[in-house]
């Protein structure tokens, strides 16, 4: 099975955000990154689908130089080989712009399964995998937890809300979203980093790939939220915090 | 062009709470566009759904109705709303944003050439449409632009349901073509996992964690200020999908939905989908150490620290009051 994971590098989830001059977007200068989260989940899926059936797992992902060290932790993981679309203004595309991006660069590769994560931690539109289905003309299933290869195809379950799952079965090729929690996730070896520096990244340059459209849903601004609880913060040290907590709680919001 | 068009989803037959509340989203993106709002249902049997929607203040509700629409798929949804919006034109439809719609709606957008604005929490005038980035640390402000129909989502709690209008709007029904070889995926009955030992929902104090207590061995302290509380634990998702709480303990869109007098929100940063699990709650309390953590929006009571101090001396304070 031939299977490509559409990954993407997102801010730290501890990096501290600030917003830029231009009020357009964050100010990345000193921002510190990390492989997005369900994505991790997607390449382990693809993973132990390749120790099961055989095949490889190419890893995809668009973006500037920086996604570097991300593809590289991709490879060390186990991935066979990577294809690094060259982006510098990512965040200036819509989704739509981003998937005719990957879909691209995935056509030619003509994989028997394509599987993304759910939604990045950065943007958490959780579209990419769709709109990707249906630029490619294959069949999807999104917040898949876990996925059998079958005779005809695959089976695959899928998250509902409310803790409900349901079983769907559906023809290769197909793109899935993966929920995070399916697997448990895998550390890279040492060996694994080792053999990481000598695969395959082969850089295409966006403009090579697609029609530079311009975005059908414009970011505008961004900004801060602002409060709409009053939050009475409880400050001094964690023993007169605790102690004026439960005084709150007691007597105030009369829960204790 | 026909003004806006909300479709709707059912939960067990009925309107869900999500779909008033994008009819509400619709009524107010209408009234600032002086557009109509409309209704659209999709089905095998959609009479008992449209006549529930058309008791609502809409200009019209279409019940689109097919019998490969008896299951939900992406494709057949897909193909029989891309047909509706042919014939309607729309400048604007609405979604509540569920699973369901994430699985097709992006899909439906993409083949008219248009990118879903999704998850939205308020409209404004331009119109603008803002979304939450970075799991609700920083607001988006989008525009729609060029031509064509402008798929919107919306967020479950951003737009009150309660004050939707009376009224009686014309129903009609819309047959599409769908061939049974277009419909690629057979989805099964739905189930749940396993039996429910805990039922948070009815818990009336809830301890929840999440990734800032860093290590399962930390766990005992989190259990010795429950047992303190007589509080159930509960956590984010992350700590269950580590296997450190079953995952019949993990509070939020995709767990369990809460409504406790205290809950305590331990080392959780508070991303939307905890978020709307929590909403029920009458008092939240949030110990981190971030103090730009979204949890902190949704307290009414915080303390700034380190969950491994703030937790022992809780604990203690918790005991003493008790004596």
């Amino acid at each position: 099975m031939k299977i490509i994971v559409a990954i993407k590098q997102v801010p730290d989830r501890d990096a501290q955000i600030r917003i830029d001059a231009a009020g357009k977007w964050m100010d990345e200068s000193g921002l510190q990154w990390a492989l997005n989260e369900s994505d991790a989940y997607a390449l382990e899926e693809a993973l132990q689908l390749k120790e099961k059936h055989g095949g490889e797992v190419v890893v995809l992902t668009a973006g500037p130089e920086r996604v570097g060290p991300t593809i590289r932790e991709a490879l060390a993981k186990g991935a066979d080989r990577a294809i690094h679309i060259d982006c510098a203004g990512l965040n200036k595309l819509d989704a739509l712009g981003v998937a005719c991006l990957l879909a691209a660069a995935v056509k030619p590769e003509n994989p028997d399964l394509v599987l993304t994560g759910l939604q990045s931690d950065d943007l958490g539109q959780g579209q990419t995998g769709v709109i990707l289905a249906e630029l490619l003309g294959l069949p999807h299933s999104s917040l898949i937890l876990h996925v059998d290869k079958t005779d005809s195809g695959l089976t695959v379950k899928r998250e509902l809300e409310e803790g409900w799952f349901q079983l769907i079965e559906l023809p290769t090729p197909a793109v899935l979203t993966i929920q995070s929690g399916g697997n448990k996730l895998r550390y890279a070896t040492l060996m694994g980093i080792k053999r990481a520096k000598t695969k395959e990244v082969r850089v295409l340059p966006a403009s090579q790939l697609a029609a530079d459209s311009p975005p059908v849903a414009v970011l505008e601004r961004v900004t801060l939220p602002q409060k709409q609880k009053s939050t009475q913060m409880l400050p001094g040290s964690p023993k007169e915090a605790a102690a004026a907590l439960v005084e709150k709680l007691k007597f105030e919001a009369r829960v204790l | 062009m026909s003004g806006v068009w909300v479709v709707i989803e059912d939960k067990d037959g009925r309107v869900s709470r999500g779909s008033w509340e994008a009819v509400a989203a619709g009524q107010k993106l209408a009234a600032l566009s002086g557009l109509a709002a409309n209704a659209v249902v999709l089905g095998a049997r959609t009479e008992p759904l449209a006549a529930e929607v058309a008791a609502k203040s809409l200009a019209k509700v279409v019940r689109i109705e097919h019998p490969l629409l008896a299951a939900y798929t992406a494709d057949g949804f897909t193909l029989a709303l891309e047909q509706l919006i042919a014939a309607e034109k729309p400048d604007y439809v609405v979604f509540p944003h569920t699973y369901q719609v994430r699985d097709y709606a992006p899909k439906l957008a993409a083949r008219l050439g248009q990118s879903l604005i999704c998850d939205i929490t308020a409209i404004a005038d331009g119109p603008l449409f803002t979304r939450q980035l970075m799991q609700g640390r920083l607001n988006a402000s989008y525009r729609h632009s060029g031509s064509g129909p402008c798929f919107l989502s919306v967020q479950a709690g951003a737009f009150r349901a309660d004050d939707l209008q009376p009224g009686s709007s014309s129903v009609s029904l819309f047959t599409p073509t769908i061939e049974p070889a277009q419909i690629r995926t057979r989805p099964s009955e739905r189930f749940r996992a396993a039996e429910q030992t805990v039922d948070l929902g009815a818990a009336q104090r809830i301890v929840g964690i999440g990734r800032g207590i860093k290590d399962a061995a930390n766990l005992p302290l989190i259990q010795a200020l429950a047992n303190a509380l007589g509080a159930e634990l509960g956590a984010s998702r992350p700590i269950c999908d580590n296997g450190w709480l079953a995952m019949e303990r993990q509070i939020g869109s995709s767990g369990q939905t809460i409504a406790p007098r205290l809950y305590l929100a331990l080392g959780i940063s508070g991303a939307i989908q905890h978020l709307v699990g929590i909403k029920g709650s009458q008092c939240v309390v949030a110990v981190n150490k971030d103090p730009d953590a979204p949890i902190f929006e949704a307290a009414d009571y915080g303390i700034l620290g380190d969950l491994m101090e703030v937790v022992p001396a809780l604990t203690e304070a918790v005991k003493a009051a008790q004596q």
